[in-house]
């Protein structure tokens, strides 16, 4: 029986499909009087958060209380995981407040993973960002966002620019793209793409130039400098200069292509001012898009009798590693 | 739960045959002039009781429901050039046995402009069994505004009821058994019109 969402390669074109059918759906309450909807009454979604994350949070927050869901955030600051309290031991608390699905956000890649097949809790687990390996919820309000604007995503070119090394963004888009039939290229310098990036199915690129003018969707990545022991390139200003998005940069794009950004970004590095307050930003509307998405999630896995989407409960899920 | 229908009298029923395009096994009740028929009847039938379609509005229970209140809608326009406006509502979420079947995809809720509070609301409905989809819909408007009043109008009445609910307007009563199928196709949905009993 299927009960976690781990990875963004978990999910079938159809499950995938189904997910963005529903959170077309969810999006329309946003537009009503009563924003809120019965699907989860009396389940309780944990937020179980091992690193900082305000909009993440915040969005399962509001998507879990807009299917009525009880919600109980569990932050690593000013709890017992800060005292030193194993994984295990968290997860067994949790089974026995009785938490029907608990959001993960970890600073260590499996984390979900160990917690959804150690055998500890009875849960639906949704991976919120682990590490440096998935955020698969953030693929799904990408893919959204990007079929909201150019439809269907077969044969669309997606480039995805910048710290795709550190970036679990980019490894479950890559993934979840080739799913749903779009063509990924990954455009970042040689120090900041992974290793194994040949088995990830998709192009890679050291030349943002190049790239541009044949993109549907640029996406910018942040420079995770905080996961940065080493250094990965000379200084920020020849990062900008190479893989900066600019006016200059954009206005080489096709006229129908979209900017996109995860959040959150550092202007001036990444992407400037100008492009992220552009029209061809959608960098707001994803986040829009976020709650939807997560409330499609969370309705599909706990909203029945068996959830209808995601990893199989007895294999070891993932298929995303490198 | 003894005795008790399947929860099926609404967007499902019979859905699992949908994509047949042959003719349906069982015996046919209504053809599709008998449907043309019932539904022309039906549409006088509402204007006639609300005095005309000032503030009228009807809302599809998808799938069959919502080709159903727009052919009524086009009826209407046709006998009276009158203008209603058609939305549909979905009710899966609302539903009381959702917790027993695995999570079902949503169907397309689409509420018009205008809304639903103060107007006359015809829910539309291809076959009213349980009862059960009628409930759901009426818990599913109370979360988006406060009609006026609430009307309901079914192709097919087949009895076997479990909650205080009626139907306004019925094109066909159709008494049945439990064991029986009652299936209603469309030309919008199945490419053909029909309702058959087996």
């Amino acid at each position: 029986m299927r009960r976690h969402l781990l990875s963004a390669g978990d999910l079938t074109r159809d499950d995938a499909q189904l997910v963005l059918d529903t959170a077309e759906e969810m999006r329309s309450l946003a537009d009503r009087p009563i924003k809120k909807l019965p699907a989860l009454r009396g389940r309780t979604v944990v937020n179980l958060f091992f690193e900082d994350s305000t909009r993440t949070r915040i969005s399962f927050e509001a998507a879990a209380k807009r299917l009525s869901a009880d919600v109980i955030n569990f932050s690593a600051k000013g709890s017992s995981l800060s005292k030193g309290e194993s994984l295990k031991d968290t997860a067994l608390t949790l089974e026995a407040m009785g938490a029907d699905a608990v959001v993960c956000r970890h600073w260590a890649s499996g984390a979900p993973h160990l917690l959804a097949h150690a055998g500890w809790s009875r849960s639906s687990v949704v991976n919120a960002g682990d590490g440096t390996h998935e955020h698969p919820t953030q693929a799904l309000l990408d893919a959204f966002t990007m079929t909201r604007h150019l439809g269907p995503l077969d044969g669309r070119r997606v480039a995805i620019v910048g710290d795709v090394l550190h970036s679990r963004v980019a490894r479950s888009n890559a993934l979840l793209l080739r799913t749903l039939g779009a063509e990924v290229t990954l455009v970042a310098p040689p120090t900041l793409l992974p290793l194994g990036i040949e088995g990830w199915g998709v192009e890679t690129s050291y030349d943002l130039d190049a790239v541009l003018p044949k993109a549907d969707v640029v996406m910018m990545l942040r420079v995770q400098r905080e996961r940065m022991n080493a250094a990965f390139f000379p200084s920020v200003r020849e990062y900008s200069r190479r893989y900066g998005l600019d006016a200059r940069r954009m206005a080489t794009l096709q006229d129908h292509a979209i900017v996109m950004h995860p959040g959150p970004m550092i202007r001036g590095m990444e992407i400037t001012a100008d492009v992220a307050d552009s029209d061809r930003s959608v960098i707001v509307e994803q986040v829009t898009n976020g709650v939807a998405v997560r409330m499609a999630v969370l309705y599909l896995l706990l909203g029945g009798s068996e959830a209808a989407i995601g990893g199989a409960e007895d294999r070891p899920s993932g298929g995303g590693e490198a | 739960m003894s005795a008790a229908p399947p929860e099926t009298d609404g967007p499902d029923e019979g859905s699992g045959g949908g994509s047949d395009p042959g003719p349906e096994p069982g015996r046919v009740v209504l053809d599709a002039r008998d449907i043309d028929r019932a539904l022309t009847r039906i549409s006088h039938e509402i204007l006639e009781r609300n005095k005309g379609s000032e503030g009228l509005l009807l809302l599809g229970i998808p799938t069959r429901g919502v080709h159903l209140a727009q052919r009524v809608a086009a009826i209407m326009s046709r006998v009276e050039d009158v203008d209603v406006p058609v939305g549909s509502l979905d009710v899966t979420m609302y539903r009381d046995d959702l917790r027993l079947r695995p999570a079902r995809a949503l169907m397309h809720t689409d509420i018009p402009t205008q809304g639903l509070d103060g107007r006359t609301v015809v829910l539309v409905d291809d076959v009213l069994f349980s009862g059960r989809t009628i409930r759901a819909a009426l818990d599913a408007m109370n979360d988006i505004g406060r009609p006026e009043a609430v009307q309901l109008a079914v192709l097919v009445d087949r009895g076997h009821r479990q909650l205080p609910i009626r139907a306004d307007f019925v094109g066909k009563n159709l008494p049945t058994s439990l064991v029986e199928k009652v299936a209603v196709r469309l030309q919008e949905s199945d490419g053909h019109d029909g309702v058959t009993i087996r």
